[in-house]
Formats: structure tokens, sequence, C-alpha cells
């Protein structure tokens, strides 16, 4: 990889105008979301697939006519030297939270590399996530950036302050559900290097006096702080300060993935696409690279979803059919996934009580030592299209059983505009004797392997 | 503790979970609750996150991993008398693992490069290691006066522990590096275990959990642990399996020898 001419990548982003998303969890999906609002105003170019190494980034880049618009993820530890060679013009930071542990034992040390980045190009907007500190840290030496309230539910890996080592008061859940901030700053991208970093004229040790309650998170210790925000994402709608406001319809379920939709329409809106038009085109996708793609396996419908870190799975345990439905969850502990699993002591398994679990996958046993303990009704398969299988029939054995007793399946509350989520909750209602279907959830090579096997 | 602890709840102290947690270190409090409750003895887990007051008066604590920073904030945090010191003085047992071994000790590199005052619990101090950073599967035969069976974890971590004379090795190495000094690995001391084992170590090493219960509360009944015992069994094949490998691009053959007699084992 590293075979790789340093110069390459230099030449291959010179002459055209590129955009790089990096991030621990919605690379991919933030990439699709944002090449679909950009082709509303011209050729793009994309590794949405996830081709997202510098060898990878290269290629798609060498095959791509010179002079067309380029929109880029990159490995969160690769982000530096790719953003170095290509002089981006947006660089879109999501979040960093723990992921393959083997490998990026500190994401602080990523946080830093980004920052060392950022302070060398001054020329490059940045578009950051302001829920979380990591990124907020990283963003802060950047001249330019546009802060997007998108969310950040895992706040384990940030607790100590990125920039002083202090530590990090997040809002209470509730407070974080309830009203969200509606302090949109005035100017949609604000250019100006001094507003732009985090609470550099705002130094008090006590949070609670200047920011109310629900407002964000703040260090206890120093000035480091969630920034007044461009871009917010309220609900399923999307606010660009006084400039835009766009409903989302996505075709995609979930609250992160509206977190990347508004992620991705910060930055369509300051490369000067409509923001109107782009959250019009973000609709048309239904699955990004496999992600959330639908199989019928012995007649029962399926999904499939991917989740390869605790940050992730606390996201998908929202968007997955309710209990009864059956969920087979694929581990694997490859290089690519990482190679400890410790992470799964970390995701609250316990929420999938009240149905069956066919844990699966090279670590699958690990998976079934953790549900043992979450006391989670479960089956080991190693095999994953036997794991697939045998889901299958489980579905099929819960559907009839609860016909049998009459009972209606309730409908999984909460999420709000996703049609998926509401096609998911009118199958479960439908099923007189059509199986109500299940999930198959899986880390990176286990997803890729399910998604070659059940294709 | 354990006259007037047997029918009352033992209570599991899980420290700054959100400064050291990184390798699914709460794990380790579940596993201990579980336990308990599987044999109808009452237990409850008290996460007390940083900034919070650390309770004296538990008769577990659990003090798990973490980064350079927050590690050293943690240490910070519980001082140098402080509850944990009150609490391992009036008889609590302590599992620390990595992070958690390292500020028990006397002394660890904060993430300036510089000496920071650990808790003194144990008589050990860790320094930065010359090698490469530690990762990857561990196997330890512990400290025969346990009478546990072999470890099995996860090791990441770049310090060395010294031990002083006051500190014993919780185990001998397999197959791994562990504390970066001879074979030995973790430090041991009363009901103090420290330890490079993550995974989380007491998932994969029910008996150790039990080792610590039963020191709190006094003798305990068996469970049924044929998933784990699937697990174990799965896991120490694979590590000798790796070790036979590395072994072999070594172009060690005595190495490989010694892997292949430890598959049998």
């Amino acid at each position: 990889m590293l075979a790789l001419d340093p110069g390459a990548l230099r030449r291959l982003g010179s002459g055209r105008r590129s955009v790089v998303v990096s991030g621990t969890n919605g690379k991919t999906t933030t990439t699709s979301l944002l090449r679909a609002a950009m082709a509303t105003a011209g050729p793009v170019v994309t590794n949405a697939q996830g081709a997202n190494l510098p060898a990878g980034i290269a290629a798609v880049l060498a095959a791509a006519a010179p002079g067309v618009d380029a929109v880029l993820e990159v490995d969160e530890a690769w982000l530096a030297g790719v953003a170095a060679a290509l002089q981006p013009a947006v660089v879109v930071l999501l979040n960093l939270s723990r992921d393959q542990l083997d490998r990026n034992n500190e994401v602080r040390t990523l946080a830093g590399s980004w920052r060392g980045l950022l302070a060398g190009l001054p020329r490059t907007l940045v578009v950051a996530n302001a829920d979380d500190p990591l990124v907020v840290w990283a963003a802060g030496a950047a001249r330019r950036v546009v802060w997007v309230g998108a969310g950040q539910p895992w706040t384990a890996d940030a607790s100590g302050c990125p920039a002083c080592g202090g530590r990090i008061a997040f809002p209470t859940p509730a407070a974080r559900h309830g009203a969200e901030p509606a302090q949109p700053g005035p100017e949609p991208a604000r250019p100006g290097a001094e507003t732009a970093r985090p609470g550099a004229e705002t130094a008090q040790l006590e949070p609670s006096a200047a920011q109310p309650v629900g407002e964000g998170w703040a260090c206890s210790s120093c000035a480091t702080r969630r920034p007044a925000l461009d871009v917010v994402l309220q609900g399923g709608t999307v606010v660009g300060g006084e400039a835009w406001r766009v409903s989302l319809g996505l075709g995609l379920p979930g609250r992160a993935n509206r977190a990347n939709a508004a992620m991705a329409l910060a930055a369509a809106s300051a490369l000067g696409v409509d923001a109107g038009a782009a959250a019009a085109a973000m609709e048309g996708l239904d699955e990004v690279a496999g992600r959330y793609r639908s199989f019928r396996v012995e007649g029962v419908p399926a999904r499939l979803l991917l989740a390869k870190n605790p940050a992730g799975w606390q996201e998908v345990l929202d968007v997955i059919r309710p209990a009864p439905a059956p969920v087979v969850v694929a581990i694997n502990a490859r290089t690519a996934d990482g190679r400890d699993p410790s992470w799964l002591w970390d995701v609250a398994f316990e929420a999938l009580a009240g149905r069956a679990v066919v844990a699966a996958g090279e670590r699958g046993r690990d998976l079934a030592v953790r549900l043992h303990y979450a006391e989670v009704d479960h089956r080991y398969a190693g095999d994953l299209l036997g794991a697939v299988r045998s889901a299958a029939r489980l579905a099929k054995a819960a559907t009839s059983a609860s016909t049998r007793l009459g009972a209606t399946t309730v409908a999984a509350g909460g999420e709000q505009g996703a049609r998926s989520e509401q096609g998911a909750r009118s199958e479960q209602g439908a099923g007189s004797d059509q199986a109500a279907g299940f999930d198959v959830v899986a880390n990176y090579t286990a997803f890729q392997a399910l998604l070659a096997g059940l294709s | 503790m354990n006259e007037a602890g047997r029918f009352s709840t033992v209570r599991i102290v899980l420290v700054h979970p959100d400064l050291l947690g990184t390798y699914g270190d709460s794990g380790n409090a579940t596993v201990l609750a579980q336990r308990l409750r599987w044999r109808g003895l009452p237990a409850e887990v008290l996460t007390v996150r940083s900034g919070e007051r650390v309770p004296e008066s538990a008769e577990l604590y659990v003090v798990g991993g973490g980064e350079d920073q927050p590690q050293a904030l943690a240490a910070r945090q519980l001082g140098r008398s402080g509850p944990l010191q009150r609490a391992v003085a009036a008889g609590a047992a302590v599992l620390a693992v990595c992070a958690g071994l390292q500020i028990l000790g006397e002394s660890f590199v904060g993430p300036d490069g510089v000496e920071a005052d650990g808790l003194g619990l144990l008589d050990c101090r860790s320094v930065r290691g010359s090698g490469p950073r530690a990762v990857g599967e561990l196997v330890v035969d512990p400290d025969p006066q346990s009478g546990l069976p072999p470890l099995t974890g996860y090791e990441n971590h770049a310090g060395t522990t010294l031990l002083g004379p006051g500190a014993r090795p919780a185990g001998t190495v397999r197959i791994g590096v562990g504390n970066g000094v001879g074979r030995s690995e973790g430090v041991r001391s009363g009901r103090i275990w420290g330890t490079y084992l993550h995974g989380p170590v007491l998932a994969r090493n029910p008996a150790l959990a039990d080792w610590l219960l039963a020191s709190v509360v006094g003798e305990l009944g068996a469970l049924d642990d044929g998933e784990i015992e699937a697990l174990r069994g799965e896991r120490f094949a694979h590590a000798a399996a790796e070790a036979a490998v590395t072994a072999r691009g070594r172009a060690l053959p005595g190495l490989l020898a010694r892997a292949r007699g430890s598959l049998g084992r």
C-alpha cells in the first residue's frame, strides 16, 4: 500500500474538487448520501463501495475523468496522509469511537493526527460533528468549520477531555433527547477562524453557569465545549441556520442515518448545492453497499445490517425488528474487524431479551458467552448461512405461535420518518401465514461473507 | 465481611468505567454479579463514573483498562490514600486489568512520558516497554497457590511492569508477553489480582471470577459453565496454533515444539 508513489494521490487530486469523509461509523453511508446530493449539480466520482485506503482511492481517481468532483470516504487512520495529498475542498468528520481494539487502541491518537492534518490545510472547510468532543478537538485546529449538531449517543470514549485531560460532562440522555438546542449560527457556514474555535472566549469553569442543561457537553476543567451550531438535526429535520431547512424522507432507517444525512447536507450546502434538491436526491437510497439490503430466506423476509463496534450497535439496536422476531448476530475477528472482540461486552445485548438470537461467525462462541451472561435466549451456529436458515425457521415458529395466541405484535415506536421502519412494522402486522421476518446483524468481514452468500 | 455479607447484597464497584473501560471491562462486573445471582446470592453493580465518589464499604472492585490520558486522570482522582486503599484495608477484593493494574502499583508512565504516582496497593512499577506494543492472545499458568486452571485472554499494552520484593506474579506466561520481564504475568497481593489479560478476563476465566467471589463471600457451589468451556477450548487451541505459526516464522523449532506440547495439555 505504501508502495504507492507518494506523489500519485497528489497528482490525481489536483485539478479537481474533492470532499473526503472520515470517522469510525457512517463513512460509507455518508459518502453515498453526499454523492447523491452532489450529483444533482454535476458528475461525481466516488469510492462508495468502501475501498477507503490509499491504493483504493488512487484507483478510483485514476479511472475518473480529469476535473470531475470526487467524494471519497477515507479510513480514519489514513485520513491525515490522504487528505494532505489530496488537499480537499471539504473534510467531513463524523465521529470517533473504539473500533478495531487491537490496532486503534488510542482514539485520541487518531484525533491528534486529524488535528495536525487540519492545522496544515488552511484552505479546507471542515464539516464536523459538534456532538463528539474528539471530533471537535480535532476540528478546532481548522481555519474554517461548519459545526453540525448531528448527535452522538455513544459517549464512552470521550469522557476525558482531549484538550486538557479533565472530565467532560455530557447532558443526561433525557435532556439530550428533549429540546434540541435551537441555536444555529447566524451564517450557514461561518468563515471566521476565531468564532469557529470551540468556546475560545468563554472560559468559565462551571458549565451550568453559562450553558443550560441539555444544551451540550462541556469540559469541567477547561473551555472546551460543544461549539455553537451552524447546522442542526432536530428529529427528522435539518436546519441550516436561517438559510435553509429541510425535512428528511430517507429510505435508510434510524437515527444514525439521519445524522449521516445532516452531515452530508451541511457539506453539500457548503459546496453550493441546493439543500432541498440534495435532500430529495438522498431519499432514493435504500441500501448502501449491501447495508439494509432485503433478502428472502426459505420464504422469510430478512434484512442485512452492519454493526462493527459498540457505537454502531447502539444505533442498530433501535433499528432492528422488535421481539419476538429472531435475530442473527455474526461476529468475526479478522484483521479488518479488529482481532479483539472485547467490545462485545460494551454492547447492551440485554436489550435482545424476549427473542431468539443465533450467535454466528468465527467468534460466535465469544458472543454466546456474552449472551449467556445477558440471559438472552440463544443458540450457537458457527456457519453463517446455517445460522440464517436457522433464524428463518425460528421466525416462522415465532409467527405461528403469536398467530395461535391471537397476539398482536406491538410496533416499535419512536422512530419517525424512515420508510424501512414503517415497512418492517407493516410486515410485522401482516403475518397471518406469512412469517414476520428477521434481521441479520454482522460486523465487517462477517457482513461481507453474508452479503456474498445471500446475494 | 463474610458473616455480615453472606446473605446481604454483595456490592461490586465498577471504578470509573468512563476512563478505564476501553476493553469491555464492564463485562467483568457483569460476570461477577451474575455468578452470584445464579447461586441465589443478591448482587449489585455500582457504576461509579469519574468525578463521582467511590464507596469504601463494597466487597469487590473492578478497575479496568484505558488510554494514557484517562488512566492518569483516574489515578489522580482515586488518590494516594483514597477510598480504594481503605476498602482493601477493610478486606475488599480487587480485579485490576491492564491500565488498572498499572495504577494500582507504586508508579506508572503518564501521557507526558513522566512517571506518575500510582495508588501504592501493589509493589510494582510500570515503565514504557522497549519492544513493540504487546498485542495478541495471552495464555497464562496462574500462581499455583491460587489453585486456578490456565487463564486465557487478550493483551494490548506498551508498558512493562517490574515487581518489587513485596509483590508476587499472578502467573507465568505460556503464550504472549505479560509483564514484559521474564515470563511473569500480573501481580498478586492478598485479595488483589492484577493482570494484563483482558477479553474481558472473567468472561473467559470463570474460575478466576469464582476465586475473587469466594475470597469475599466464602465457598461457592458449581455452575454450568459448558458454553464457557467451549469458548476456552477454542481460544487455547487458537493461541497455540498462532504461536506455532509465529515460531515457525521466526525459525525457532524449540518454541514450536513447546507450543505443540501445550496443545496437548
